[in-house]
Parts: C-alpha cells; sequence; structure tokens
C-alpha cells in the first residue's frame, strides 16, 4: 500500500481532490491559512468570494445545479459565523454541501482564543453532521466521511472544523501519513435505500381505488434523480402532478397531467386539487406548512401515502396511511411494476378530470394588464425572460414577490433549472446561487431573477463574478420596497407600511453594476423589456444586470392568508366571484 | 393531542451512541430543539469502550415516540435504540438522601427504610444519610414518606434500565 508523510493542509487538500472535487469556493484568514498554500499546487479550482454568505449559497447553488455536493472553505470565527445562514439554508432544502472551517489550535480551544468560537456548537442543529478534527492522521477519513455523510440518504450539509496546529507544517503535531485505503468509520450511519414491498402493494391498492389522486412531488425526487420514474407513473396511471416550490422542474409544466405548483401562492388548480383529493400520494415532500396552510383543514378526505429517504419524515407532520421509507425513485420505479403487473384499477376519473379542467378554465394565473402610465408589470418581464431565453436556461432567485413570481410565471421543462431557497427563504440567496450554478454549466444561461432588497444583501458577488469571469446575468425586479412584506401589511396591516420602503433612487443599480464590471442597463418602460433581454443574452463576456423598475403596488396571487385554510386560497380581484 | 394513558406518559429509550466529545450535547440539543421533554437521563460507559449507554425517560405528552425515536436515530453517532416498554423492563433508580433524625424518631425512620430495602449510609447527631437502590416509583413513594421528617439535601440518580429476562432473545 502506498504512503507518503505529509502535513495536515496538504492531506486536507488532497482529500478533497479524492472526493473529485472540480471547485470550490472561499475566502481565507488566518485559522485557514496553511490550508491555503496548497491549493496554489491543486487541481482544484477555487473561487475567492466577497462574503462566506456568498461561498455558501455558491455551493449550495452549484450543488442544486449538478447534484454534485458543493465545497466552501472559509476561516474561523467571523468567518464561520457568516457562513451559518447558507448551512441552515442548506439543511431545510437538503442540499449536499461540505465546508471546512478554520478553527484556533487545538489546545487554544476553549481560552476565548482570538477568532475562537464554537462552530460545532453553533451549527449542530442546522448541519446533518459536523465533525471537529483533533489528529492530522484523521483528516482524510473525516473527510472521506463527510462526503458520505452530505451526499447519502437524506442529503445535506455537513460542517469539518480544522484546529490551526494540525494543518500547519510549522507545527509537529500536522505531522500525518498519507494512505490510499482509507475506511469510514460510522457505526450509527446506515441510510437505507430499499422499500418494503408490503408497502409497495398497500400503495397500489389505495391507488387504484382513489377517485380523485393527486401525486403531491417534492424536492426529493430531484434529489433521487427520479424525474423519469415519475412521469412514468403520472403517464400509466393518468394522475396529476403538483410540483412544490422545491420540485418545480421535476415534472414538466407544459405536461396535460402538470397541475402547476400548490402552497401559499400555489395556483388555484394545484391548491384546489389537493384540497379536495381523495389520495395524495407525497413523493420527496415532507408537507411543510406553506404547502398545507392551517393543517387541521388541509386535504380534509385524502388518504396519504407518503414516501421519503428520511423516516422521521413519516408522521411527522400528517398521518400517513402507507407509509414507505426508502429511495424515492426505488419506490415510484417498484409501484410502476406493480401497477403494470396487476392493472392500474378501473376506477372512472372522468368526473374528477372534467372538476380539473373547470379550474384550469376558470382560475389560470392572471395578473392586470399593463395600461399607459403605468408602471411595468413584473409579471411580464418574467414571462418575456421565460419566452427569450434557452429552453435549459438556469433560473435562481432570491425571497419575496420576485421569486414567486418566477415560480409562477417561468415554465419548468426540465429539471434542475430552478434553483431557490425554499425552507429558509434566504434573501440574498439569488446572485451567489447563480454563480453557484454557472460555475457548474458555463455553457448554459444562468439568470438570477432578484429583487432590490436582496440585491442589496449579496450583490457583492457580482464582483467575484466579474473577477473570476463567470458571466450570470440578474433580472432586477425593482419595486423600491421589501415588496413581500409591504404585500402583507397591505393585505392585514390595513396598509400601515412599516419600515418597507427601501428608495426610489439609492442605490443607482446601474452605477453599482457598472462599478463591478457588470453590462448594465435600466428598464422602465414595457416596450425596452424585450430588448433590453436580447441585449443582455448577446453579452457572454461578464455579468450582465437589468434594473426593471416594476410596479409596487402590484401584489403575489392567488394567496393563502397565513394560519387560513387552503379552502379560503384568496384569488386575483378579476377571479373574485367566479364559481369555484 | 392524543396524550397517552398515564402509566405510558413516560418511555424509557437506552440509546447507544458513539463515545466521542459532544455526543451527550448532541442528544440534548436534539431534545430542546425538537421541543421533546426529558423525564430523566442517566450517562454510563458500556462494556465496550468505543460506546455510552444513554438511559433516558421520555414525556410523551411533548411528542409522540415514534417521533422522537426517529429524530434520535438521524444523529449519526447514535448507534442503537432500544425501546423498553413500561411493564417489560426492569428499571432502577438510586437516591441519597439526608433526613433530620433526632434520636426520638431513628427508629420510625430505620422501619420505613427496612421496607422499602434501603441502607443507613451514616448517622449524625441530629441527621442520617440514607440510600436506596429501587423500581422509581418506590423510590418515589420513600422520597415522599421522608418528608414528614425534614429532607436536608437529596440527590436521585435518573433511571437505568434492562429489558426484562422474557424479553431478551438468546
Ligand atoms: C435574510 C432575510 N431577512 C428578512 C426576510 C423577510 N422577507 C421576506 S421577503 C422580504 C422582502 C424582500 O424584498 P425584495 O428583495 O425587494 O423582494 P420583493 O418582495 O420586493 O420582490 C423580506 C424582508 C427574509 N426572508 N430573509
Ligand atoms: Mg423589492
Amino acid at each position: 500500500m502506498a504512503t507518503e508523510q505529509m502535513d495536515g493542509g496538504r492531506a486536507l487538500i488532497r482529500a478533497l481532490e479524492e472526493e473529485g472535487v472540480e471547485v470550490m469556493f472561499g475566502l481565507p484568514g488566518g485559522a485557514i491559512l496553511p490550508v491555503y498554500d496548497p491549493i496554489i499546487d491543486s487541481s482544484i479550482r477555487h473561487i475567492l468570494v466577497r462574503h462566506e454568505q456568498g461561498a455558501g449559497h455558491m455551493a449550495e447553488g452549484y450543488a442544486q445545479a449538478t447534484g454534485r455536493p458543493g465545497v466552501a472553505m472559509v476561516t474561523s470565527g467571523p468567518a464561520a459565523t457568516n457562513i451559518v445562514t447558507p448551512l441552515c439554508d442548506a439543511y431545510l432544502d437538503s442540499i449536499p454541501m461540505v465546508v471546512i472551517t478554520g478553527q484556533v489550535p487545538y489546545p487554544a480551544i476553549g481560552t476565548d482564543a482570538f477568532q475562537e468560537c464554537d462552530t460545532t456548537g453553533i451549527t449542530q442543529s442546522i448541519t446533518k453532521h459536523n465533525f471537529l478534527v483533533t489528529e492530522a492522521q484523521d483528516i482524510p477519513r473525516t473527510i472521506k466521511e463527510a462526503f458520505h455523510i452530505a451526499t447519502t440518504g437524506r442529503p445535506g450539509p455537513v460542517l469539518v472544523d480544522v484546529p490551526k496546529d494540525i494543518v500547519d507544517p510549522g507545527n509537529p503535531r500536522s505531522a500525518m501519513t498519507w494512505t490510499d485505503d482509507i475506511q469510514i468509520d460510522l457505526p450509527g450511519y446506515h441510510p437505507e435505500v430499499e422499500v418494503d414491498p408490503e408497502g409497495i402493494r398497500a400503495a397500489a391498492d389505495l391507488l387504484r381505488g382513489a377517485e380523485r389522486p393527486v401525486l403531491y412531488v417534492g424536492g426529493g425526487i430531484l434529489k433521487a434523480r427520479a424525474v423519469e420514474a415519475l412521469r412514468e407513473l403520472a403517464e400509466l396511471t393518468g394522475i396529476g402532478v403538483v410540483t412544490t416550490l422545491m420540485a418545480r422542474g421535476a415534472f414538466p409544466d407544459s405536461h396535460e397531467l402538470c397541475l402547476g405548483m400548490p402552497g401559499m401562492h400555489g395556483n388555484f388548480t394545484a391548491v384546489t386539487a389537493m384540497q379536495e383529493s381523495d389520495l395524495l400520494v407525497a413523493l420527496g415532500a415532507r408537507f411543510d406548512d406553506r404547502v398545507t396552510g392551517k393543517l387541521d383543514g388541509f386535504a380534509p378526505d385524502a388518504k396519504v401515502v407518503h414516501v421519503d429517504i428520511d423516516p422521521a419524515e413519516l408522521g411527522k407532520v400528517r398521518r400517513p396511511d402507507v407509509a414507505i421509507r426508502g429511495d424515492v425513485r426505488v419506490a415510484i420505479e417498484a409501484l410502476v411494476v406493480e401497477l403494470l403487473a396487476n392493472g392500474t384499477g378501473d376506477v372512472d376519473r372522468g368526473a374528477w378530470r372534467s372538476r380539473i379542467s373547470g379550474w384550469q378554465e376558470r382560475f389560470p394565473l392572471v395578473y392586470e394588464p399593463w395600461v399607459p402610465g403605468e408602471a411595468l408589470k413584473p409579471q411580464h418581464v418574467i414571462e418575456c425572460l421565460r419566452d427569450a431565453t434557452p429552453d435549459d436556461t438556469i433560473v435562481s432567485s432570491g425571497v419575496g414577490q420576485h421569486q414567486m413570481w418566477a415560480s409562477q410565471y417561468w415554465k419548468f421543462d426540465h429539471p434542475y433549472t430552478w434553483i431557490n431557497s425554499g425552507g429558509l427563504g434566504t434573501m440574498g440567496f439569488s446572485i451567489p446561487a447563480a454563480i453557484g450554478a454557472k460555475v457548474a454549466h458555463p455553457d448554459r444561461m444562468v439568470w438570477a431573477v432578484d429583487g432590490d432588497g436582496c440585491f442589496q444583501m449579496t450583490g457583492q458577488e457580482l464582483v467575484t463574478a466579474t473577477v473570476e469571469n463567470i458571466p450570470i446575468k440578474v433580472a432586477l425586479l425593482n419595486n423600491s420596497y421589501l415588496g413581500m412584506v409591504r404585500q402583507w401589511q397591505e393585505m392585514f396591516y390595513e396598509e400601515r407600511y412599516s419600515e418597507v420602503f427601501l428608495s426610489k433612487d439609492v442605490p443607482d443599480y446601474r452605477m453599482w453594476a457598472e462599478s463591478m464590471g457588470c453590462e448594465a442597463m435600466r428598464v422602465d418602460d414595457p416596450d425596452e423589456v424585450e430588448g433590453a433581454i436580447a441585449k443582455a443574452n448577446e453579452v457572454d463576456d461578464r455579468p450582465v444586470v437589468i434594473d426593471f423598475r416594476v410596479a409596487a403596488e402590484e401584489k403575489v396571487y392567488p394567496m393563502v392568508p397565513s394560519g387560513a385554510s387552503n379552502s379560503e386560497l384568496v384569488v386575483p380581484p378579476s377571479q373574485q366571484g367566479q364559481p369555484r | 393531542m392524543n396524550v397517552p394513558a398515564p402509566e405510558y406518559r413516560y418511555h424509557t429509550l437506552v440509546v447507544k451512541v458513539e463515545n466521542r466529545s459532544g455526543v451527550l450535547a448532541r442528544v440534548a440539543s436534539l431534545f430542546a430543539r425538537r421541543a421533546f421533554n426529558i423525564e430523566s437521563l442517566a450517562v454510563a460507559p458500556t462494556d465496550d469502550e468505543r460506546f455510552s449507554r444513554i438511559t433516558v425517560v421520555v414525556d410523551l405528552e411533548s411528542a409522540p415516540l415514534d417521533q422522537i425515536v426517529k429524530q434520535l436515530n438521524k444523529l449519526v453517532n447514535v448507534v442503537e435504540i432500544r425501546e423498553l416498554h413500561p411493564g417489560h423492563a426492569v428499571e432502577r433508580e438510586l437516591m441519597l438522601v439526608t433526613v433530620t433524625a433526632e434520636p426520638n424518631r431513628r427508629d420510625e425512620i430505620v422501619e420505613h427504610l427496612d421496607r422499602a430495602g434501603g441502607k443507613v449510609l451514616s448517622v449524625g447527631t441530629d441527621h442520617m444519610m440514607l440510600s436506596l437502590v429501587g423500581p422509581p416509583g418506590r423510590v418515589d413513594d420513600f422520597e415522599n414518606l421522608m418528608r414528614q421528617f425534614g429532607i436536608v439535601e437529596l440527590q436521585r440518580t435518573g433511571r437505568v434500565a434492562l429489558a426484562s429476562l422474557d424479553d431478551v432473545a438468546d
């Protein structure tokens, strides 16, 4: 067996190379310095960010676009705390990510040393697992374990905290022997992929007998690479599919069985079909409160089949009639085999289908058309962008109204083209996430749909994009407001607008973007939208920002008011009074 | 919420964990973060130095047992969880107690102690220190009996438990 003497810092970089890491995002500092030195000689591309939160979201964007784990590396103390938000974001959205943080030398831990913070303590409840490595010899095994945990079972973020003394060549504690034969040692970690055939048969029985079934599809379908299997199941059974915010693209929006997105800002048909269903087949979805609305009013007549790789999701929120633990692709494939062998049943679902098409006709997604003299409609901008970009364009979004409009008005026909922050709802996600996605797919077009509030949180990463030659494009839906909060204050706080107005004219986004090396435009008029997008699509040598000045009064519809049942979905004014 | 019958409100879990620093904190913080209540908790090494055993009594009024077990199982350092069903487990707890014991009341205290199966550890002018090992219910009862004499100081270990012999697979 080949062995080699080296220091812990080199071993760490080598261990990352062995995991197939091609790119990492980070920013150096005192405690992690010794690990940055070997990066100069490494095959791994390092992207220097301007804020560690950016590194975390870039790693997430990279992971969401590729399915491979994203990697970020930062120093101790304030850098570690700066990356807490992306860790929590990745935890709630089950994104595979490995974050390496520097730490003060092991003997100094607990002394309140300079830039010491209890990183593993702080991140314990927002990581799938974390490690504090105490010996240089343990570094390769720990890195291997971190990647294994991050990418298997229900994916998630793993943090590895590395004290400086075990990576610093000047310290004898950093000496270690590299061996090629590294065994992971995780006696308590055994994610189960296989599914119980009994559960599959029971699920098939419920499916055969259901009059009003719905396939409720969550982000787990994408994580499990189950898109093909899902389509087969839907087409075999003719059952309609809703795709949650985390699952947009997992089933083509253009498919006749697509019912759209459910949830607080879902479309009427998706929300109501779930609400009226007699069988919900939840596939890699977790009954999030933004989907269920008031829980005891949610889909009151539905039996539930719930498939999830994480057994703790089964019964956590809604008690399933059939619970299937395991990989959702394996489960769907088994279900298809069972239905092919023993039939899909002969229940007549004609009445259900016509109710669904009635809803689709009466309650499409709509907004009031623009009239001269008004500000630009944000929905119109999204529609133009959608129509002017290639089918496989990757779209990332921030959090707020613009996120909901992007998820509603884009047409997602390909998986892994929609990247957003669902569970944590992190403002500022879109620009760094878009950078991560573009690094992964340099040949594809990547648009970030951002809000003005969000842009001010992470816009500085456009400097990273320019300097590192990562030409993303940003559609800034600038309404001068924290628009989503404004909408709540308008609807539920009697139009008392408290601290939601940003500014009409500062910052000047065009100047700011130009100063960061971007091509920049400002669009006020509907006539200019298409031209500006066309121009942006031509630019390939640097990032582009278009500052779209959109109407502040525009609201996201439909909407389930917080705390209300999904049956109380509020539709846009033009549809109010329609028979439901 | 479905409130379990009183005798089943508390449930004992025997959790085998990796013997690494910080593991107890992970278990405790999981309980805090998921709003699960702990009734008692005891940690001890096992015959295999790689592992420790946490005996934890959980309050099923705060969360369903199934969720508690599944969430615990997600901790990477948790190796195995055994549920000891009420009525199918041998449970013991140790109590040390110092009571006020004027000479004229000592016989009475010792009588209670003998009936419970405890021991006198030391006797001072006005105080006695006692120990009792027993099922948690008996320890509760004895603690209540001692109140009339005046409890000066008291400590209980929290319970430890093993499956009854009938339930041990050969
Ligand atoms: C970091 C963070 N802070 C606060 C919030 C609460 N919040 C949700 S949406 C929103 C407004 C976002 O404003 P903007 O980016 O301009 O988007 P808009 O809603 O106007 O499209 C706020 C403040 C959040 N989700 N994340
Ligand atoms: Mg805004």
